[in-house]
């Protein structure tokens, strides 16, 4: 399952950087929403993929069966924070878009 | 514990008062005065009273802690030395301030001038107090940063603002050196206390380290004491208001260099390159100022030019490394300081009372202003080294200095010479200045007829000209007990002998100084046709200007090669710099990974068909995505949210419940924010007339190869982590302890809002700081007009309610969608009950304040779908901004809250409690924590998504409807 999720990653990583270099600014908006699902993916997986094992404390579990928090709680915070570059990035663009008269990233056409 | 408290007082006084004086209101100049001078008189009165406690070099300390781990503690330290200038700081300090009260102008915004001046008196008095290397350096760059600002003080003038730049940047320089040398003078030592480090001297001086740390020092003493070749930026600051001069190139801030030599003196003179370097730049220093200063034309600059003189003469007894040459440096510290402070004050009074400064223009103004003339003739005789005055008995100990033998001929030949000269070219500028500005005719192109200043201005002259006079005729009762207090804290307790007195018969030093008066009568006869002429600047060195070199070397490296280097390097256009960008972070995986990464197994095994399913459709969304944002951007939009959920739904498969939930509710809520946006967007068709090769373009070939590497990469690595077994990293500290500290089963939200309770406060900080920003930029912006018109749905209905006479432009749209938006509407109260229980559960379930508070700003944001803006606001008044408020502060109280209790910031406590209803519960404080979260994120989403909303409404209202969106755009921005 490993190679499924590796190859899944790169897709994302790799249509979300090329959105990231195309010219128009929603185009990148799109672009670093899928760069960041790549990110939070692998960040996440570093603690191992296991099923059914949520880090919901239970008694009588041995701890060593439950999935890594930590990368977990990288990831949460990380999502909300990808929420708010978006949101940032999205008000930049409408910004731009209303001074420059374009959504060209430069500002300007070329 | 009297003493220690009179210590901080003695660093904190000041700065207390600065802030107190900077608020009073622009037009305060006697409430500004009163107030600095009862800070100077009280500093000048503590400083006298300890002098009990150091005397018989004993030293005063008092330590407080500030990073005991690293062996720091704020250390305030008094010994003889510290205490002579701190003496002197507050002393002189006080004198300014009373000066400064009548020569300020009321039109100036004083309240600024003298909190300045008290900051940078608290400044050298903390550097002249640290008992710590590092708190010294700190002190020093405080002095250098209150100077810049005093000589600005008048920052509508040009000179004042270059020559403040010029005297930051010179001295800001050196304090990195010192910075620098600090650091390795206490890895040499092993520590930063100060003591320790006086103690130490043997070590340091035989330590390889012992040069580097000595020429770091040394560049940091002088460049603040303005020695050759960083002399220049002391004519410079004369710019500045003439108390500023007074008191900083007196008894402060060029002092500053003197003051450190002297301190580590102990430690790091004595060896030859100490006595080379250091003697001779004093010398050069000395001779040059000298010089330079008979032929200026402006009364500050001869003043400027002679204490760069009298510094040089200061640095060369210093380098001389004898015990005696050390007294006379310290003498003459004290000395040139009450004698050049008198002189500026003087200046400032023939300016103010002239309207000039131009020796040229001056004149006679002996019988305009007797007193005054009378004070500044003491005070330039003093500066000459004539007798009965301060100035003769350290210069002729200067003298008797130079002239011992030494064994090497070029010492013994050079150093008493240039004395002698020296000494002769100070008798020069001195007379000129006397002869020029108080004799001779009259000046008739005065603006006004100059006159005695107001008695109390001229008290501080008065009363440091006396001092110049019972120091010069009884030294030995009026300075000779405390110059040996502050000797013996430098040297030890085996003095050198020496005498203060007037006459010492016929020697050596006295001849020297017979010589240097009279060859400097004899100079200034001389020169008289020449220095008549007017010519500015001194013969055959004008050329070597410092200002000049320094101005270019500027230009060169902050204009010059910064714009090559951008023309070099630099583009305008994003694409390529992210292409850059991306190659490098491409490179950077890629290069450790070189080296291989191991072996990699190839395998299905494990393969979830389910999950496979589902990634299919994922890659084919993000694909899909990738090709569709330049012309479907709705579809691409909804291929996002499709990659988004297949991550959501890999979250809930692999164990991560709390992941999958936020990254869901994340999504819903990215969704409608992205869609509220679209309608701003340009318009773009797909044209078929194009060129179908431009498809091939080589940057798109560029960018395809970029990003299929990347994503290659990406999957490379993620394969290679995935399939390695973890390392038994924190995890199984957090699962050992989340139930027994932390009081919650739910381990992730227990690292959120316990064990790591205080990145989650920065990061609610964050988005709090985000979602005001983009209020901020939309309240000030407006985006484009609308770039699709109404639906045609929407258009019929208006034109329909327009010819009904029985119906109101608008209300049949209001029942669009009007199932849903009851259902939605109904689904409120069901929406912020969920929230609650998520928030409530989170300790012990998946759930959470991020997760609720996004729940309940999707409750909000439902609400706003199904009514409109205008609808939701006039019945239901949400306040984000309050919201983001509450949130945080309920977050930080609670973190303060463990202060109460004795324990470190955001320590969590808590107990089972069995609340009625909800059953047994964990009441911990990071429920509380949890609540500001919670709180602070519902603020956060609300603010950005109605922030963006209100866009609509703007745009339709009629107000907006006739700008059109460029016009619009710049009245916001202007």
């Amino acid at each position: 399952m490993e190679l499924v999720l590796a190859i899944s990653i790169g897709v994302l990583a790799g249509s979300g950087i090329w959105l990231l270099l195309r010219p128009r600014s929603f185009q990148v908006i799109i672009g670093l929403s899928l760069l960041s699902y790549a990110v939070n993916l692998f960040i996440f997986s570093m603690g191992g993929l296991k099923s059914d094992a949520a880090p919901i404390l239970e008694q009588g579990v041995d701890v060593s069966t439950y999935a890594d928090p930590v990368p977990q709680a990288l990831v949460l915070t990380a999502i909300v924070i990808g929420f708010a570059m978006t949101a940032l990035f999205l008000v930049v663009l409408l910004a731009a878009r209303g001074l420059t008269g374009t959504d060209h990233v430069d500002g300007r056409e070329r | 514990m009297f003493e220690h408290a009179s210590l901080l007082f003695l660093v904190l006084l000041p700065f207390l008062g600065s802030i107190v004086v900077a608020f009073l209101p622009t037009r305060a100049r006697g409430i500004a005065a009163a107030i600095s001078g009862i800070v100077a008189i009280a500093l000048t009165a503590l400083a006298v009273l300890s002098y009990g406690d150091v005397a018989g070099e004993r030293v005063l300390r008092s330590e407080l802690q500030w990073l005991p781990q690293l062996g720091l503690n704020v250390i305030i330290r008094m010994d003889g030395l510290s205490w002579l200038f701190t003496t002197m700081i507050a002393s002189i300090g006080g004198l300014v301030v009373l000066y400064a009260r009548y020569y300020m102008s009321a039109k100036d915004p004083v309240p600024r001038f003298f909190a300045l001046l008290l900051a940078f008196m608290g400044a050298m008095l903390g550097m002249v107090l640290s008992g710590n290397l590092i708190q010294l350096v700190l002190f020093w760059e405080l002095t250098s940063i209150f100077s810049f600002l005093l000589i600005g003080y008048w920052h509508q003038n040009a000179a004042a603002r270059d020559g403040a730049r010029m005297a930051l940047v010179i001295t800001g320089t050196g304090g990195l050196a010192l910075f620098a040398g600090m650091l390795l003078l206490g890895h040499m030592v092993g520590s930063f206390d100060l003591d320790v480090v006086l103690a130490s001297g043997d070590i340091v001086r035989t330590h390889p380290l012992y040069t580097p740390t000595l020429v770091l020092i040394l560049l940091a003493a002088f460049t603040k004491s303005a020695q050759f070749p960083f002399h220049f930026w002391l004519p410079r600051a004369m710019a500045a208001p003439t108390p500023v001069s007074a008191y900083l190139h007196s008894a402060t801030m060029v002092k500053a260099g003197v003051f450190l030599l002297a301190l580590l003196w102990p430690v790091l003179a004595g060896t030859p390159i100490w006595f080379w370097i250091v003697t001779y730049v004093g010398l050069a220093t000395l001779l040059l100022g000298a010089y330079s200063a008979i032929f200026q034309q402006d009364l500050k600059g001869v003043l400027a030019y002679s204490t760069v003189s009298h510094l040089g003469l200061i640095v060369t007894l210093l380098g001389m490394s004898t015990p005696l040459a050390l007294v006379a440096a310290v003498f003459h510290i004290a000395n040139h300081a009450t004698f050049k402070a008198s002189l500026f004050m003087a200046a400032g009074i023939i300016d103010h009372e002239t309207g000039t400064r131009d020796i040229r223009r001056l004149g006679g103004l002996a019988r305009f202003m007797p007193a005054t003339a009378t004070l500044a003739i003491v005070a330039s005789a003093a500066m000459a080294g004539v007798p009965l005055l301060n100035g003769f008995l350290s210069k002729e100990m200067f003298f008797s200095e130079t002239a011992l033998r030494n064994p090497i001929p070029f010492v013994d030949v050079s150093l008493p010479v240039v004395a002698i000269i020296a000494g002769a070219f100070a008798v020069t500028y001195s007379l000129r200045f006397i002869l020029k500005v108080f004799f001779g005719p009259p000046s008739t192109d005065l603006d006004r007829t100059p006159h005695e200043p107001p008695a109390l201005m001229r008290r501080p002259i008065e009363i440091l000209v006396l001092a110049c006079l019972l120091v010069g005729i009884i030294p030995a009762i009026t300075i000779g007990p405390f110059l040996a207090t502050a000797v013996s804290s430098v040297l030890g307790p085996d003095l050198p002998y020496y005498s203060l007195a007037v006459w010492h018969g016929l020697n050596m030093p006295l001849l020297m100084s017979v010589v240097a008066l009279g060859g400097g009568v004899l100079l200034y006869v001389l020169l008289r046709p020449y220095l008549a002429r007017g010519i500015d600047g001194p013969p055959f060195i004008a050329h070597l200007a410092g200002p000049r070199i320094f101005e270019r070397l500027l230009i060169l490296l902050s204009v010059k090669w910064a714009k090559s280097l951008e023309r070099l390097l630099g583009t305008r256009r994003l694409q390529p710099q992210l292409a850059i960008l991306v190659a490098v972070a491409i490179l950077a995986a890629v290069t450790p990974t070189l080296a291989g990464v191991g072996p990699l197994r190839f395998s299905f095994a494990g393969v979830e068909p389910g999950l496979v399913l589902v990634w299919i459709v994922g890659m084919a969304c993000a694909v899909g995505a990738a090709t569709q944002a330049k012309y479907h951007r709705l579809a691409a939009l909804m291929l996002m949210g499709g990659a988004g959920l297949a991550t959501s739904v890999t979250f809930v498969w692999y164990s991560a419940p709390d992941l999958a939930l936020t990254q869901l509710l994340v999504e819903v809520v990215t969704t409608i924010l992205i869609l509220l946006g679209l309608r701003w967007l340009p318009k773009r068709f797909e044209d078929a007339g194009i060129d179908p090769l431009r498809k091939f373009s080589p940057r798109r070939l560029r960018d395809l190869a970029l990003a299929i590497m990347a994503g290659a990469g990406m999957a490379l690595l993620s394969y290679a982590v995935m399939t390695r077994d973890a390392p038994d990293g924190i995890a199984r500290f957090f699962l050992d302890n989340a139930y027994s500290e932390g009081g919650g089963r739910n381990v992730v939200n227990v690292i959120l809002v316990d064990f790591r309770g205080f990145d989650t406060l920065g990061e609610i900080t964050v988005l709090g700081i985000v979602a005001l920003t983009t209020y901020a930029l939309l309240r000030r912006f407006r985006p484009a007009a609308d770039s699709i018109p109404r639906p045609e749905q929407q258009r019929i209905q208006s034109e329909v309610e327009v010819e009904r006479a029985d119906h109101e432009e608008g209300t049949i749209l209001s029942d669009f969608l009007f199932v849903p938006a009851v259902i939605m509407r109904w689904l409120f109260p069901a929406i912020v009950t969920l929230a609650a229980f998520l928030l409530l559960r989170g300790h012990d379930l998946p759930g959470g304040g991020f997760i609720a508070g996004i729940t309940m700003a999707i409750g909000f944001i439902l609400q706003y779908l199904a009514g409109g803006t205008r609808w939701v606001e006039d019945r239901l008044r949400i306040l984000p901004v309050y919201w983001i408020a509450a949130g945080l502060l309920l977050a930080l109280a609670t973190g303060a809250g463990a202060w109460l209790f004795g324990v470190p910031f955001l320590t969590t406590y808590f107990q089972y409690a069995d609340l009625p209803v909800l059953g047994r519960l964990p009441v911990a404080s990071a429920l509380l924590f949890d609540l500001g979260v919670f709180v602070l994120v519902v603020g956060a989403t609300v603010l950005i998504l109605v922030a963006i909303a209100h866009q609509s409404l703007r745009a339709a209202s009629p107000r907006a409807k006739g700008a059109s969106g460029s016009a619009d755009a710049s009245r916001g921005a202007s």
